[in-house]
C-alpha cells in the first residue's frame, strides 16, 4: 500500500497518484483530487460568506519588506520534519472518522519552487462523489492552518515570509474546528 | 529538566539557530517562552508576547499551558503557511 503522506522535493504525477490510490478497489465510484500550484502573485482570496472582514491586502506591508504587489520569482518551502508527517496522518485519520471514504493521500513539496510548479496534492476515493468532495476540501482546509509548513517568497524587492490568512482559519472553522493559526 | 527546543521559519532566522538543548526549571510551555524572552536580544523580539507564535510539544500543536516533560521536544514557529 502506498504511504498516505509524502513530503518530497520532487514533482508528482497526478494521474499516476490517482491510479495508485484507486488501484483494484472495485468499491470506488468517486475520486476527488486537488492540486495547489505556485502563483506569481500574492493575492488575497475572495472572502467566503460569513468570514470575518479583513483589511485590504497590502494595507500594512511589513516595514522595509517587499510590497504585497511585488511579483513572486520563486518560493522556498520549509517544514518541520517528523511533525509534518504526524500532523497530516492525524488529519487523514480525522477525515476517515468524518466521511465515508476509502483512501486518501497527501503529497506536499518542500524546497525551492517556481511559479507554475505543483506544490500540494490531496486525493480521496469514496463510493460516491459527495463524500470525496467534502473529505478533499476538509483535508486542504486542515492542512492550510495546522500542518507545519512555511513559505518564503523571493521578489525583485527582496524576500518575504508569507503571512497566514484569517480566511484560512475561517475555512477550518466551517468544519467545527477552532484552532486559529493567526 | 533537559529538553530540546526547535525554531522554524522567521523565528529560526531571527535567532540564528534552528535547535538547541536546554536545562530549564520551567514547568510549562508558557514559562519556557518567558524564560527565552528574558534572554533579551533577538529572543525578546522573535518570541514577544502579543506576537503570533505557535508552539508544538513533542511534534503536536499545543496550548502554552501544556506541561513540559524530561527529554521532550518543544518547537516555536510563526503561523503556518503551507498548501
Amino acid at each position: 500500500m502506498t504511504a498516505r503522506v509524502c513530503i518530497q522535493g520532487g514533482d508528482f504525477d497526478l494521474s499516476a497518484e490517482v491510479a495508485a490510490l484507486r488501484l483494484a478497489d472495485k468499491r470506488v465510484g468517486a475520486v476527488c483530487a486537488f492540486v495547489g500550484t505556485v502563483r506569481d502573485q500574492n493575492v488575497a482570496p475572495t472572502l467566503a460568506a460569513g468570514a470575518a472582514a479583513l483589511p485590504p491586502e497590502g494595507a500594512l506591508p511589513p516595514r522595509g519588506g517587499p510590497s504585497a504587489a511585488a511579483p513572486i520569482l520563486s518560493m522556498e518551502l520549509e517544514h518541520y520534519p517528523g511533525m509534518t508527517e504526524k500532523a497530516i496522518e492525524a488529519m487523514i485519520d480525522e477525515a476517515h472518522r468524518r466521511f465515508d471514504i476509502y483512501a486518501a493521500r497527501v503529497i506536499h513539496r518542500v524546497g525551492l519552487l517556481q511559479p507554475l510548479d505543483q506544490i500540494v496534492m490531496v486525493a480521496v476515493t469514496a463510493a460516491h462523489r459527495g463524500e470525496s468532495f467534502k473529505a478533499c476540501e476538509f483535508l486542504m482546509d486542515y492542512l492550510k492552518t495546522q500542518a507545519p509548513f512555511w513559505k518564503k517568497e523571493q521578489t525583485p524587492e527582496g524576500a518575504r515570509w508569507v503571512d497566514a490568512r484569517v480566511t484560512d482559519d475561517a475555512a477550518l472553522a466551517r468544519w467545527g474546528i477552532e484552532k486559529p493559526n493567526t | 529538566m533537559k529538553l530540546t527546543v526547535k525554531y522554524f521559519a522567521s523565528i529560526r532566522e531571527a535567532l540564528g539557530q534552528g535547535s538547541e538543548t536546554m536545562d530549564t526549571a520551567s514547568t510549562d510551555l508558557s514559562a519556557l517562552r518567558d524564560e527565552l524572552i528574558a534572554r533579551g536580544g533577538p529572543y525578546s523580539q522573535a518570541l514577544a508576547r502579543g506576537k503570533a507564535v505557535r508552539v508544538a510539544l513533542d511534534q503536536v500543536m499545543s496550548e502554552e499551558s501544556a506541561a513540559l516533560r524530561e527529554g521532550c521536544e518543544v518547537a516555536f514557529f510563526p503561523p503556518v503557511t503551507g498548501g
